[in-house]
């Protein structure tokens, strides 16, 4: 059928698409913490978007796509979480332009260590 | 929380999510496959079905599969959404940001629903939860557009939880 093979093609430049935006984003994101989320969000609807385009150029491996693009979708958010927390312990601060904004995560984990302490 | 179904609820609900895992991965309907398929996740639940599952077959009710699938919908929905947000910020030569951690307050109390909530907010457009402690989120905000609890709730908690909580409570 040709009008799939548009469509897989379609899915793959769109992923490839992304892709170079997420990598554009990493280069350009002032801080860490701005970097992870260019990164994570791109990569994850550009590797979906690759990987269901195969599987619908290839309809035999299409169940097998979904699979992966489902555990992508459980996956990606869970290692950017960890890598944001990580950096957040190894106490790499976030940059921020407006000075009002206070680091909620910073307080109650000081908050959690003074009743820790007493 | 909730009162923990049964034992043997968990087990098998654990085992025919794997045995279909199999077939998906498998992709066909050979006698020897399947033979192989059914012991193999056998085992593995035999081992697994503690940790797999708190609620058993009892989430599989008709109402609770038809929000599960509009979740589905509005997730992806708002997946696509937050590429457009990271390719317009990324491209505009200005990158008009305004970052910082603000805290989000859940009202879920389902441990599991809570780490869906916090996947689906990293996501969607211009949110990253670095932690969760208790019922509180923390969340690493591209453009905050304010630290009041009401107003992250609304901003970037609202459209999933009103989901979540009729699947999870």
């Amino acid at each position: 059928m040709q009008i799939f093979d548009y469509i897989g093609y379609f899915l793959i430049s769109v992923g490839a698409i992304f892709l170079f935006l997420g990598g554009l984003g990493v280069f350009r994101m002032p801080d860490f913490y701005t970097r992870v989320q260019a990164g994570t969000k791109a990569s994850t609807l550009g590797a979906m978007s690759i990987i269901l385009g195969v599987g619908v150029l290839q309809p035999e491996w299409f169940v097998k796509t979904l699979v992966i693009v489902i555990f992508l979708a459980i996956a990606n958010p869970l290692s950017s979480h960890a890598l944001a927390r990580g950096t957040h312990k190894a106490h790499q601060k976030p940059i921020v332009k407006d000075e009002k904004i206070e680091d909620a995560y910073e307080i109650a984990e000081h908050k959690a260590e003074e009743k820790n302490i007493k | 929380m909730k009162k923990e179904s049964s034992k043997i609820s968990k087990f098998f609900y654990t085992w025919i999510f794997l045995f279909v895992l199999w077939m998906a991965f498998t992709t066909s309907l050979d006698i020897a496959e399947l033979i192989a398929g059914v012991f193999i996740s056998f085992i593995i639940s035999l081992f697994t079905y503690k940790f797999f599952t708190t609620t058993g077959f009892s989430i599989l009710t008709p109402k609770k599969i038809f929000y599960f699938i509009k979740y589905l919908f509005v997730f992806i929905i708002e997946l696509i959404k937050a590429n457009f947000d990271v390719a317009r910020i990324v491209i505009n030569p200005k990158l008009p940001i305004n970052p910082g951690i603000v805290e989000v307050e859940s009202k879920l109390t389902s441990d599991f629903a809570k780490m869906i909530l916090a996947n689906s907010i990293t996501l969607t457009p211009g949110t990253l939860t670095v932690d969760i402690i208790d019922n509180k989120l923390f969340v690493h905000w591209l453009y905050v557009k304010g630290t009041d609890t009401e107003t992250t709730y609304n901003e970037i908690a609202k459209t999933f939880e009103d989901i979540l909580i009729k699947i999870y409570e």
